[in-house]
């Protein structure tokens, strides 16, 4: 890894502009709901009002660790994106997403609350979930572009969507529980869902609450990055069809937000790695087969 | 090689002599005494000889000390046998009598017949790998003799009711870790099996040591299946000492490594790979044998986290890792060039990775503490044994790396549940919360134990991932389904443990001064040498490593760092600091206010009890989800069971044909 | 100015009413008046609210439940009493289980009365609930930088004096020191 200028300042833009489209697209996001909906929404600025007044709010907190543990939540957070859009390997990116997600269960679990107890333990049923799927999207990605490095992937000039269509689609499937939307949004959710007052951040408040706000801006920016990959060859055109795959991807998102109900976590376990197994597993084998006759 | 006698001697000695030591007062100088002098002398066995060629061989045999040396470990074995016999047939078990007699049997007459003839050139070996297993043999099972002292007073106390065997149990102690480093130095095959068989007496009677019924029928589950794995490796003794007239580990894979860089099959080698590959995978505790190392657990904790962590089933490992240049597995069904291959490589894949994932899905479930960390703990040798399989440079510096971490960290957790379970008079995980209150330094050992297992930037993780590459490139993709499901698994059944012991609960009272010095000084080197591997393990994969497999693997540095450039070395490292720092600069601090939790307003102010219905207070209590409809353990269990024994059956039928060939060979008088 | 008044987030309690107010509060959710316009949320939880939307009287049993949710939000917050019953305890006013309106509990704001309250009146009052938040978060910075940033006693996680405040169960935990001494 050769970190020059470019490197520096895409980390710089993206620590920047990722929570300013992150918070945009949170924002475009409620309005597109409310249209769905038949209301006027809120300001597309919202989110940014909510985080700002979020500052504004009294220091309180439940006790003397939890502060911690978001923060370290929102900077693993932020060196998975750096990472990521510097072009470093998909495998410790993975790793840093995890253990971002890890200090937020970690965060909610601390303060011995039932309900952050109940929405901590459904977060790491849903890490669980997704978890084998995001491996094997790596993998995937690895075994088209011979390389784990972003950079690699891509400049590379194969077009990974067309050998990992499966995966993809699995990816679609889990982006519904990374976003948070319904019929996945167990253990935290954004609509007033009552039975968990609002699980993981029930005891966040004030400037934390707002801390791992910004944490979810840059991880939905990293994310839809993600879906990015699929696209990435090299040209300016399919960077363009890449860009709008993950806009459409995102209204997709939100439309299954508005269809559904919130299903159980049983269904939850089941269906993501039913899915994973089927589409990424049958992906994965069929780049094998094909793989080892010399097709790829 | 003076040090190396001294260091497979001293251990023995001084056990012998804790063996008839009955007071406190001297035995407690004497095992720390004794452990620092064994963790000192295995330092300085590595630094003296770490700038000698990777590889060595020494104490040729032919003269008359080796003779004598020969003679006595036969003489031994015998007595060894003779006593499981006996203790067989008292406890009416009588299968492990006729396995010990079996296998003595056919060692002695092997010995006798062709084994008499063969010359030895050279009866030690010291390579990195070894030097690697000295240090952690000689440092972690140090220290958790250290820590026995404290827990085994404490433990006599609660079990006063019989005599005190405490010097027996240190005896045991000693002669294991004697034991241990006589199979990591040995290269004479006959030899290593004389302290391969002293590790299963050991672990057989360590685990037998509080003679309940249910520790009897434990140990004897554990010797069962250590002699099955036993008869193995005396059969690919024989096997090897009949058909190549050689008996030495290097031999025989300089032997194989021709006929596999010849592109030829030999069967009568892969016949002998899989013999001992398969002691290597009982001694490891893979499905479908786990269960020995999960009855284990009723024995005192140290023992426990000897046989987890430093010694037993990281001789199994060592065994696969050792035969790893000989394993190795195409792309299983997919390839052109090879047809399916039932050879010791997929056996050993597909062992290790079921074992994996269903001893993690198995782990779920469990809410004692010893069991959790016993499922890891097969898990991660099943990764182990998965990586060695692999047989890549990239697999094999995957397994190495996976084995020093998880010693370290795995002892740690053990010897921290250990004291925990004294202190709060349970191994449950749900007693365990808000430990951080009661016993803060404790809690946060085992926290940073726990961080290390799995969490990034510690270095299991770092291993996990060259591991995954590794399969990748060698184009397993079922195992690569296997490693996946397994990873998600272990983040699930650790974070919800991080969970319980990080929560803070008011009002705990601080009990954590009870806890014997000794048991800090143990635990505190842990955490020392967590940190440090942690930190520096670009040095031990450049220093040891890497010279290591420069012995058996060409095209070694692009292989090692495709699967981990030095910069993404420097990321974690960078990380592991920063992880460190953070926590110093943050944590604990806050000017904010403090307020009590939500509890739908009916908090009784103290956030431990709640306003119920008809005006009555109801404690909180919080529980863990264990999937147990998901996750039955007896399930698991028995799929991997399954699956297992239909690999190990393919597998072992495949070289049938061979091994009565060699049966026909041996009783026509070696006329084929 | 103040981001506040942008980003009002409420909760919502039922003390004692006949549920007409409640479904009234819950219509202004919905898309006719659709209050997340103004950035309004229906949080649920005290702890993210800025406004306490309380509807009914209170009764014996739940005024400790008031108090606290109240105690466990955080300034600045106001109070919205919404209905007759919240204002004043309205027609069971006189029932011998209820203590009054909302203030006889907490400290109210803004009152919005009206049997039920039409969704519009409680926009309005959640508006105007607005401007108080704006004068008390300006009286909370002017709190916050003399506690907060002249004084520089941290607080140690392991050390166990850590005071919890018990809020709005004074009652029980003065039965509770009572018991001590006896």
């Amino acid at each position: 890894m050769e970190i020059g200028l470019t490197q520096v300042l895409i980390a710089v833009a993206y620590l920047i502009f990722g929570p300013l489209l992150g918070g945009l697209l949170a924002g475009i996001d409620r309005k597109i709901t409310a249209k769905m909906q038949g209301r006027f929404g809120p300001p597309i600025l919202q989110p940014f009002y909510d985080v700002r007044k979020l500052f504004e709010k009294e220091p309180v907190t439940i006790n003397t660790g939890q502060d911690f543990y978001v923060m370290c939540c929102l900077i693993f957070m932020i060196i998975t994106g750096v990472l990521f859009f510097i072009g470093e390997n998909l495998l410790l990116i993975m790793f840093t997403l995890t253990t971002a997600g890890a200090f937020l269960v970690i965060a909610a679990y601390c303060s011995n609350s039932p309900y952050s107890q109940v929405g901590a333990s459904r977060e790491l049923l849903q890490m669980m979930a997704y978890e084998p799927m995001v491996l094997l999207m790596a993998v995937g990605m690895y075994m088209i572009n011979h390389s784990f490095y972003v950079k690699d992937i891509v400049t590379g000039d194969k077009l990974s969507f067309v050998y990992l269509i499966g995966m993809f689609i699995g990816y679609l499937f889990i982006l519904t529980i990374k976003f948070r939307k319904s019929p996945f949004d167990l253990s935290l959710s954004h609509h007033a869902h009552q039975e968990l007052v609002k699980g993981v951040t029930t005891e966040f408040s004030g400037r934390t609450l707002a801390a791992l706000e910004i944490s979810h801006w840059y991880e939905n920016i990293f994310l839809l990055g993600f879906l990015f990959l699929f696209f990435a060859n090299g040209t300016w055109l399919l960077a363009l069809i890449g860009v709008v795959v993950c806009l459409l991807a995102y209204f997709l998102e939100i439309l299954i937000d508005n269809g559904y109900a919130r299903m159980k976590w049983q269904f939850t376990l089941k269906s993501s790695w039913f899915v994973t197994i089927i589409f990424g597993g049958l992906n994965l084998v069929l780049l094998y087969f094909f793989g080892s006759f010399e097709l790829l | 090689m003076g040090i190396i006698i001294f260091l497979i001697l001293f251990p023995l000695v001084i056990s012998l002599f804790l063996l008839l030591i009955k007071s406190d007062k001297i035995r407690g100088p004497l095992v720390i005494f004794s452990s620092i002098v064994i963790a000192a002398s295995s330092i300085a066995f590595v630094v003296t000889r770490f700038g000698r060629p990777a590889k060595q061989l020494l104490w040729p045999g032919g003269g008359t000390d080796t003779e004598m040396v020969g003679y006595a470990m036969m003489a031994i074995e015998v007595a060894i046998a003779v006593l499981i016999i006996v203790l067989g047939i008292k406890y009416k078990k009588v299968l492990s009598s006729v396995l010990a007699f079996l296998q003595c049997g056919l060692l002695v007459w092997f010995e006798f017949t062709k084994g008499h003839e063969i010359e030895i050139a050279s009866n030690l070996s010291v390579d990195k790998l070894s030097m690697i297993m000295v240090l952690i043999i000689g440092i972690i099972g140090t220290l958790i003799c250290v820590y026995a002292l404290g827990y085994m007073k404490d433990f006599a106390h609660h079990h006063s009711e019989g005599k005190d065997r405490r010097p027996y149990f240190f005896f045991l102690m000693f002669l294991f870790l004697s034991a241990m480093f006589g199979i990591v130095l040995t290269n004479n095959l006959i030899w290593m099996y004389f302290f391969w068989e002293i590790t299963t007496l050991c672990s057989f009677l360590l685990i037998g040591y509080t003679r309940t019924p249910e520790a009897i029928r434990n140990s004897f589950r554990a010797v069962l299946f250590n002699l099955i794995g036993g008869l193995a490796f005396v059969v690919a003794i024989i096997t090897i000492g009949n058909i190549f007239s050689f008996i030495e580990f290097d031999q025989f894979l300089e032997y194989g490594r021709t006929v596999k860089a010849n592109g030829q099959l030999d069967i009568a080698v892969s016949l002998a790979v899989t013999l001992l590959a398969f002691a290597g995978i009982t001694k490891a505790a893979q499905f479908p044998f786990s269960s020995w190392l999960l009855g284990a657990m009723v024995a005192p904790t140290p023992t426990s986290a000897l046989l987890h962590s430093s010694t037993m089933v990281k001789a199994g490992v060592f065994m696969i890792i050792k035969l790893s240049p000989l394993l190795g597995v195409d792309n299983m069904g997919f390839t052109q060039s090879h047809a399916i291959d039932f050879g010791p490589g997929f056996m050993v894949v597909m062992v290790g990775g079921i074992t994996f994932l269903m001893a993690s899905f198995a782990a779920v479930s469990q809410s004692n503490a010893k069991r959790v960390l016993a499922y890891s703990t097969i898990a991660n040798l099943g990764l182990i044994v998965l990586c060695a399989g692999i047989g890549t440079a990239a697999g094999v510096w995957a397994a190495i790396m996976l084995l020093i971490f998880h010693a370290v960290t795995k002892s740690l957790l053990f010897l921290s549940v250990g004291t925990a379970e004294h202190n709060i008079g349970s191994r449950d995980i749900e007693d365990m919360d808000g430990l951080f209150g009661r016993m803060p330094r404790l809690a946060l050992f085992m926290i940073i134990g726990i961080a290390a297992m799995f969490l990034a930037p510690f270095g299991m993780l770092i291993s996990k991932w060259a591991a995954l590459q590794s399969v990748i490139d060698s184009g397993n993709v079922w195992v690569i389904l296997m490693i996946c499901f397994g990873s998600a698994i272990t983040l699930f059944y650790w974070t919800k443990w991080l969970g319980k012991l990080s929560a803070i609960v008011a009002n705990r009272d601080n009990i954590q001064d009870k806890v014997h010095k000794e048991e800090w000084a143990s635990l505190g080197t842990h955490i020392v040498l967590v940190v440090l591997i942690s930190l520096c393990f670009p040095i031990i994969s450049d220093k040891m490593l890497i010279p290591y497999l420069s012995n058996y693997f060409q095209g070694l540095e692009p292989a090692v760092s495709a699967a981990l450039s030095s910069d993404n070395m420097l990321i974690m490292v960078l990380l592991v600091a920063a992880i460190l720092i953070i926590p110093l600069l943050f944590y604990g601090r806050t000017r904010k206010r403090i307020a009590p939790l939500y509890m739908a307003g009916v908090n009784k102010g103290d956030n431990l009890t709640f306003e119920g219905s008809m005006e009555q207070d109801e404690p909180v209590s919080l529980r863990n989800w264990y999937l147990a409809d998901f996750f039955r353990e007896k399930l698991m269990s028995r799929i991997a069971i399954i699956a297992t024994c239909v690999v190990l059956t393919l597998t072992l039928s495949y070289h049938a044909a061979v091994g009565i060939r060699l049966i026909e060979y041996l009783l026509g008088g070696g006329a084929a | 100015m103040s981001f506040i008044t942008k980003s009002p987030w409420i909760i919502h309690y039922d003390g004692s009413s006949c549920n007409g107010c409640d479904i009234e509060v819950l219509a202004c959710l919905t898309p006719m008046y659709d209050v997340e316009r103004f950035g309004i949320i229906n949080t649920g939880n005290p702890k993210h609210a800025d406004i306490f939307l309380v509807t009914g009287s209170v009764n014996e049993q739940n005024i400790s439940v008031v108090k606290q949710i109240y105690e466990q939000m955080l300034e600045p917050k106001v109070v919205v009493a919404i209905g007759i019953c919240a204002t004043s305890g309205g027609i069971f006013r006189e029932c011998y289980n209820i203590s009054g309106g909302i203030d006889t509990v907490i400290p109210v704001d803004v009152y919005v009365p009206g049997c039920a309250a039409r969704p519009e009146a409680i926009i309005d009052g959640v508006v105007k609930g607005l401007g108080v938040l704006a004068e008390k978060k300006e009286k909370l910075s002017e709190r916050l930088k003399r506690d907060y940033i002249e004084s520089d006693d941290l607080l140690d996680p392991l050390d166990d004096e850590i005071e919890i405040k018990v809020y709005g169960v004074q009652d029980a935990a003065d039965a509770a020191d009572g018991k001590e001494e006896a």
